[in-house]
């Protein structure tokens, strides 16, 4: 996909986001929409993964580390046709495969069920070394929040894969600065994240988020890293795409109402008109 | 009985020998191959063996990512860190995406001796039953750990294996048959008077190394013309309920035997059997009575926690009363 087509795709996730969450009632918008370019490009662009053979041999994984971010890696799933799009108003509903936190063995294209947090960059690593000890061509991604570092085992995991020279591991840091009870700052400083994960012994660049072609350039650059996993540092901003969303910490974990529906959907058509 | 083995060094020779077998057999440790005995499958399979370091609950969510791509993966460290420290990764990285992990965890119980309550993990089994689709074994002797790890390295799903640091006696012959989830009936206890079948006296069910000590509890009340049915319930989950609720009605009195805590362990799993049937029977509870461990020989904590055979056998006789 070209660049507008991708910017296209991310629109129609974020559109996606909105509607899945408001028919929900509940859920995180904020990090989704942090995080729904990187997830656009990955899937529509970087990673080689095929929806009619989910489990093929040697393909990319995406792990969903901040697995709060469900709806964004639904949105992605069903968009590239893994399931109905149908399905995505099912969200958070009793019986349905697309619980709260992704669950692997009840949605196509989900590779770890994960929630809790740190927990998904430890198994990212535990795919990796497998992809090594497989001499795999497929590459394992992984998406992080900026909070979720707060978390032990993200530096455990860290070590771990530097310790064992994981050059098909790419992870992803939504680095929006917010998390539940406030600024990253306020909460637990996790800043400076380039250096402490240069420290670990991993590449490390820092892109804009939501610049798409950033987003790519950032991978094809990481993909050639030989003997080092990398990491790729996304500004971005919480909620993005909806403007009263933007920045606000009240936008992590709740779901918008019918007026806050209609025009958090208004601004998304407004942006795709903007791209025309 | 002469022969004597710590369930650990039974688990890394086998495990070491599965290397040859099982092509997909990925082994984990977090700096303790020396002590929990993977060293002898990290000596033989070097490309398949990966330290975590001090790191376990990275550990167990690496296990987990191998599981993912097709590994059967084992992951060991003491019990405390593994059912203790990694228990939230082992439940939502390994239990309820259901992935072939086997945790196999060394040094459980107050047997781990010297260093004292923080390294005593009393606690695991009965943590490691709360997990849906988790099967929890606990085997008794060198012999059936063996057995028992075959049995679960080559079934597909999520394992708890408990392994103790202190040599116990063998009981079992390499050519005995165990299944997991079926407990093993070591002594069946029931006599005849005048011509007349009876059924024992009383069960104990017994688990890991508590085994050899039931069995030392049945011959000394058989001296004493007490006839005990001994059961070795190495699979803790799912239990094998149907022997229970066979030994509930035909002797009408348990009493189980673990080395861990009784809030929660095979005491509490077995009297739930018990407590939802219409069967009368008592049942009395040998383990660590809601207290933490401390350092000493294993015989001293043995003796301090109310885990020996004359423990037993005085419980039996509390209910025979």
């Amino acid at each position: 996909m070209n660049t507008k087509a991708l910017q296209r795709k991310a629109l129609d996730v974020r559109e996606d986001i909105v509607r899945m969450l408001s028919l929900a009632g509940s859920g995180h918008p904020g990090g989704s929409l942090s995080a729904a370019d990187i997830g656009t490009a990955l899937f529509f662009e970087v990673m080689d993964v095929d929806p009619n053979d989910p489990k093929k041999p040697d393909r990319d994984k995406f792990v969903l580390s901040k697995g709060h971010a469900a709806p964004l890696l639904y949105a992605c799933l069903a968009e590239k046709g893994f399931f109905p799009k149908e399905t995505l108003w099912t969200l958070r509903k009793m019986g349905s495969i697309l619980q709260g936190h992704p669950n692997m063995n009840e949605v196509p294209g989900v590779e770890m069920s994960t929630g809790s947090l740190g927990q998904g960059f430890g198994t990212a690593v535990g795919m990796a070394i497998a992809g090594k000890l497989d001499k795999s061509k497929g590459r394992v991604y992984a998406l992080l929040g900026d909070g979720e570092l707060q978390e032990g085992i993200v530096w455990e995991a860290a070590m771990a894969a530097a310790h064992h020279k994981l050059d098909n591991l790419t992870i992803f840091i939504d680095h929006n600065g917010l998390q539940i009870d406030g600024t990253n700052d306020e909460v637990m400083r996790v800043m400076p994240i380039d250096e402490k994960f240069r420290a670990f012994g991993w590449d490390v660049r820092v892109i804009d988020g939501h610049d798409m072609d950033a987003i790519l350039g950032a991978v094809k650059a990481a993909k050639k890293v030989k003997g080092r996993p990398q990491a790729i540092i996304a500004e971005t901003v919480k909620g993005k795409g909806v403007s009263y969303m933007e920045n606000a910490v009240g936008w992590h974990g709740k779901a918008p109402n019918a007026e806050q529906t209609k025009q958090a959907l208004e601004e998304l058509a407004a942006a795709r008109a903007a791209l025309k | 009985m002469a022969d004597k083995i710590a369930t650990r060094q039974a688990y890394g020779e086998e495990l070491a020998a599965l290397g040859a077998t099982e092509p997909d057999l990925v082994v984990l440790d977090a700096d303790l191959s020396g002590s929990t005995m993977t060293k002898y499958f990290k000596a033989a399979y070097p490309d398949r063996f990966f330290n975590a370091g001090i790191a376990e609950q990275n550990m167990v969510a690496m296990a987990a990512g191998l599981a993912a791509s097709g590994k059967t993966a084992v992951c060991s460290t003491f019990a405390m860190f593994a059912s203790g420290r990694a228990f939230e990764i082992i439940r939502n990285a390994i239990g309820y995406p259901h992935l072939n992990v086997k945790v196999c965890a060394t040094h459980a119980g107050v047997t781990v001796g010297e260093d004292g309550a923080s390294h005593q993990c009393v606690e695991d089994l009965a943590l490691m039953r709360t997990i849906p689709g988790m099967t929890v074994i606990n085997p008794a002797d060198g012999v059936s750990a063996k057995l028992l790890l075959d049995a679960a390295v080559r079934m597909n799903g999520p394992v708890y294996m408990r392994f103790g640091r202190a040599s116990v006696p063998i009981f079992y012959k390499r050519s005995a048959k165990l299944t997991i989830g079926k407990a093993g009936v070591l002594r069946k206890g029931d006599y005849i008077v005048n011509g007349e079948k009876r059924f024992a006296d009383a069960t104990v069910i017994a688990t890991g190394i508590e085994v050899a000590e039931a069995l030392a509890a049945a011959e000394l009340l058989e001296k004493q013309g007490i006839h005990v049915r001994v059961l070795d319930m190495h699979t803790i989950k799912p239990l094998d309920a149907k022997a229970v609720l066979k030994a509930a009605k035909e002797t009408g009195r348990i009493v189980t035997a673990e080395e861990g805590t009784v809030l929660g362990g095979l005491g509490s799993a077995v009297s739930e059997v018990v407590a939802g049937s219409k069967e009368n029977c008592r049942v009395a509870m040998i383990g660590v009575q809601d207290r933490f461990g401390q350092s000493g020989k294993p015989a001293e904590l043995m003796e301090e926690y109310g885990l020996t055979a004359k423990h037993i056998a005085k419980a039996v006789k509390g209910l025979l009363k």
